[in-house]
């Protein structure tokens, strides 16, 4: 019999339905593979009471017939989302000891569908990296290693937590967050789906916040099939935020048809960029080769605004993290440093409270939005971000979906990139255009690397057209058929 | 021009703008489900969101939305059916997002006009220049404890609007008349209650001085003024200071100042070199606030009559003065209550009696109009007893102060007082036969020449009748009696 922890969330469902095993026993297995993952420090904190607490209760829905779509599902929550009673750090010092008296929409809806918390995943601090290398908590480890090299690799990030573990197989799936690629580049680096949906599909509410209008909830799984499932139960208008789309969330494991005939794939020219290595081009020609042997069409398409993407994403975002962040002053809750007066204890408590990542972005951001700045940089940031949101609209006009690279490298060692933070910024590349224009964009594991390491294809979608994605996703994991496993297994 | 200040070296023309923020008569926050009422102990209304905890996101209060367009109506202003809140950054204690949302570049009401009433009876218009919504910060409490302070929030979040003027202004009295109005036009629409003294309006003054026909000076914008007596002093003191300072070589220069109502003065709080950079964006966790030209007309319809069509139509209908008038609609309880009585009789009279009477025992009682005693109807039958002469207007003084303490009809306290005017001829001939026949000489001083003994006259059959002859008609037999 395979291990219980290897089940894919569909498969889990089956299994629990069938009685082939208990929700208590499934979470029990994963207690333990949480431990034996330790070495990853993809945990902030864990819950393994709570977990055991709750799938008894799975149990009993299951027993009377009213279990959910997550029923029983062992999942870890990123630590971005604020979970009643239980610590929530944001991976940073500033938020010690801070633990809500509220749950956020998206965790409180996974646990109404029956999902069953193993714990809080480490990240990037505020959601602010590409590595998991800026976490109050320490780094995260990737499970894959490049072959014959025991270098510790970065998991991606933020969200480098939830993609280790998943990875490891030490949850069967977990929540991310995605800004610029937070969810697709770290899914990338470590093989798994990862799912941001739409802007406005999934509530902000009760999620720690780092760039308001571009900050998106979304599964990160085993398969899409599961990332489908997940999203389903993840979903949904949010009356308590403001910006979250009323608009009916559809059965999105039923889009799953296996068919892309006659679809059309665009493939933006754009995104060939100059030094890009071989092997990103050669699985994205693979990935454009399987999609055409599946029956799609392929459509070259131009967003010719591609290249004003990240800077424009450095602008606006570290902005809006400027003042979202204003908030941790030492005055409410978590990390207090005394000073002679106010001011001083602000500077102390922020000063001690924040690292050096966030420091840098609060900067940023506060000078963009300076008098006399605001105009060349934050306003023409805006427009910029007007302009990729049109090409996008005119590519819709000749395709249905648009496939890329999810990031410009595998996994990199904890350092590699570390000394400059613009080479880091490039990580987002791929992913950060669709964040602006607030679409679906799926990271699907396409194929290993020479060294042995896993590469993602992306694929995004028009607004709200998550089943098209998860169709076209679907087939790509089909023809790609990947099925190697890291060496890190729980 | 009326309102040239002299100076020294001559004439001074002021120059006045204000800034007033009005809370919201709403029962929850701009943003937020909080409760919004006055008096409630610190932080018992309180939010996750007012308290700025992590991933808290403000959700618009449509009855702000509606209030504002209202008022924005009110003032005859145009709607942006497009406006966008923004974030204000800066770092308080008492601020806990580190931003006030508020609007900046696009307020959801534009340019528009009022109307004030200057005491002259004399009146002139003000332009408004925008409304905006926005919140209100928490309240630091620094005297509690030597080393701490405290920080209330129950008035985090709460829905202010910011009225901003045109710099129209050009007296303290004016300023005056201005903050007057709009108190009025806020109450009678139901958008503010109007308190000033529990904060629930005030004034930010901006004031600056020049030769006339030059153009404007700098100016110096007085903080948080929550009284209209305290705006008139802070314009007075303000303005002397500047004409003082600028006479005597030197220059005003851009600042925030702080009135102090104890000391009577003006204080220098932060020059225009410590403002902050607020660093304005667009609150990304708000879409653009978008209203429909169909709501805009629904809030028209709600609007009831406003002060000033309320005025002009007292004075056409009711023939009253401009004066009389503007004391009736100031409120709108009042000009209800004194419509009430005038429904039932005379309105000059009704309005003399609202104005003289009534206002003088409700302010001596402490109470409002809306607790008077005496009930609209019952003023207006005690004032129709005065016009078919049941009683005096004398009389009608005792009886109304019996109303004011017990609650009575006129017409009971008439009857069981046995108040009613003696009007029969014949009755008080008698009368004044008798005290003709016991005063001879009275009489005859009278009719040597003493004709202001008339009164004397008077005097006595009022004593004999307790006052209840019709002096009408006593007038009239006295002097036909002692001429004949």
């Amino acid at each position: 019999m395979t291990k219980l922890t290897d089940l894919t969330i569909a498969q889990a469902r089956d299994g629990l339905r069938a009685k082939e095993f208990s929700a208590v026993e499934l979470t029990d297995a994963y207690i333990a593979a949480v431990e034996s993952s330790r070495p990853l420090n993809a945990f902030i904190t864990e819950t393994p009471e709570i977990a055991r607490d709750m799938a008894k209760k799975s149990d009993a829905r299951i027993a009377d017939g009213s279990a959910g779509a997550m029923e029983g599902m062992p999942i870890g929550m990123k630590d971005l989302f604020c979970t009643e009673g239980t610590l929530t750090t944001a991976a940073s010092h500033i938020l010690d000891g801070f633990k809500p008296q509220y749950e956020s929409t998206i965790s409180k809806n996974l646990w109404d569908a029956g999902a069953v918390m193993l714990g809080k995943m480490n990240l990037d601090e505020f959601a602010m990296g590409s590595a998991n290398i800026t976490s109050y908590y320490g780094n995260v480890v990737n499970p894959w290693k490049r072959e014959g090299d025991d270098t510790d690799l970065v998991p991606g990030g933020s969200s480098g937590g939830s993609s280790a573990a998943v990875a490891a197989h030490s949850v069967i799936a977990a929540t991310g967050t995605d800004t610029g690629g937070s969810i697709r580049q770290p899914a990338a680096f470590t093989g798994i789906v990862g799912f941001k949906p739409t802007y406005g599909r999934c509530s902000r509410w009760g999620v720690v916040a780092f760039a308001s209008s571009l900050d998106q909830a979304g599964p990160m799984t085993r398969d899409v099939r599961d990332s489908a499932i997940m999203l389903g139960a993840m979903a949904g208008h949010d009356p308590k935020d403001s910006t979250s789309a009323d608009i009916a969330v559809p059965d999105f494991e039923a889009a799953l048809t296996g068919d892309v005939k006659g679809l059309r794939i665009g493939i933006p020219k754009e995104y060939r960029m100059d030094g890009m290595p071989a092997e990103i081009e050669k699985i994205w020609d693979q990935g454009i080769a399987w999609l055409k042997d599946a029956g799609a069409e392929i459509v070259e398409v131009s967003l010719p605004h591609t290249k004003y993407a990240l800077p424009a994403y450095y602008i606006i975002a570290p902005a809006e993290a400027s003042s979202n962040l204003a908030r941790y002053d030492g005055v409410r809750y978590g990390l207090r440093e005394e000073g002679k007066d106010l001011i001083e204890m602000y500077e102390n408590t922020r000063a001690a409270g924040f690292g050096a990542e966030v420091k840098r972005r609060v900067l940023i951001g506060t000078y963009v939005l300076s008098a006399g700045y605001y105009d060349a940089y934050y306003l023409k940031a805006q427009r910029v971000r007007s302009r990729i949101v049109d090409d996008f609209k005119k590519a819709w006009n000749s395709c249905d979906l648009l496939l890329t690279p999810a990031t410009p490298s595998a996994a990199f060692g904890a350092g590699e990139n570390q000394d400059d933070p613009l080479a880091m910024y490039l990580n987002d590349v791929f992913t950060v255009p669709a964040s602006l224009a607030g679409l679906p964009g799926i990271a699907v594991p396409a194929g290993l690397d020479s060294k042995g390491l896993p590469l993602g294809l992306q694929l995004l979608g028009r607004p709200f057209d998550e089943e098209t994605v998860l169709r076209g996703a679907h087939v790509l994991e089909q023809q790609a058929g990947f099925n190697a496993k890291p060496q890190f297994l729980a | 021009m009326a309102n040239l200040i002299k100076g020294n070296t001559g004439d001074w023309e002021v120059v006045i703008g204000l800034e007033v923020h009005a809370q919201v008569s709403s029962k929850a926050k701009l943003f937020s489900g909080a409760a919004t009422a006055f008096g409630a102990g610190p932080n018992e209304q309180v939010s996750l969101v007012d308290a700025a905890m992590p991933g808290m996101l403000p959700v618009i209060n449509k009855e702000c939305v509606r209030q504002a367009v209202r008022t924005g109506l009110a003032m005859g202003c145009a709607i942006n059916l497009k406006s966008v809140f923004a974030r204000k950054n800066y770092f308080y204690a008492d601020l806990p997002q580190g931003y006030q949302i508020s609007q900046y570049e696009l307020p959801v009401v534009g340019e528009g006009e009022i109307t004030i009433d200057l005491e002259d009876g004399e009146s002139k218009q003000v332009g408004i220049e925008r409304l905006h919504l926005e919140q209100d910060a928490g309240k630091s409490i620094h005297d509690q404890d030597p080393t701490k302070s405290y920080i209330d929030l129950n008035r985090s979040g709460v829905a202010l609007m910011e009225i901003v003027s045109k710099p129209d202004m050009r007296s303290a009295d004016e300023a005056a008349a201005y903050v007057t109005k709009l108190r009025s036009i806020l109450r009678y629409i139901g958008a503010c209650d109007g308190n000033m003294a529990e904060g629930s309006m005030r004034a930010d003054v901006n004031i600056s001085v020049r030769r006339p026909g030059e153009p404007l000076g700098t100016r110096a914008e007085l903080k948080n003024i929550n009284s209209i007596r305290f705006i008139r002093q802070a314009v007075d003191y303000e303005v002397k200071r500047q004409i003082m300072l600028i006479e005597d070589g030197g220059e005003v220069v851009q600042e925030t100042r702080l009135f102090d109502s104890i000391k009577g003065e003006t204080r220098s709080m932060r020059s225009k070199e410590d403002a902050h950079d607020y660093r304005y964006f667009p609150d990304p966790d708000l879409l653009p606030l978008v209203i429909e030209s169909a709501f805009v007309e629904e809030m028209k319809g709600t609007l009831p009559e406003l002060p000033d069509t309320k005025k002009d139509r007292f004075i056409s209908d009711f023939g009253l003065s401009a004066y009389d008038a503007g004391v009736l609609v100031s409120e709108r309880e009042t000009a209800s209550y004194y419509e009430a009585v005038a429904a039932k009789a005379d309105p000059k009279l009704a309005a003399n009696w609202v104005i003289s009477e009534l206002f003088g025992r409700l302010n001596k009682a402490g109470k409002d109009i809306t607790d008077s005693p005496v009930s609209p109807e019952n003023l207006g039958n005690l004032l129709s007893l005065i016009s078919d002469n049941t009683i005096s207007g004398k009389i009608a003084k005792e009886v109304f102060n019996e109303m004011f303490e017990t609650g009575k009809d006129a017409k009971d306290i008439v009857e069981e007082k046995g108040l009613k005017q003696i009007t029969d001829t014949g009755a008080i001939e008698a009368i004044v036969d008798g005290i003709i026949a016991n005063s001879p000489g009275q009489v005859e001083q009278y009719r040597s020449g003493k004709t202001g003994l008339i009164g004397w006259f008077v005097g006595q059959v009022m004593k004999e009748t307790q006052g209840k002859a019709n002096p009408g008609v006593v007038n009239q037999l006295l002097k036909s009696k002692l001429e004949g």
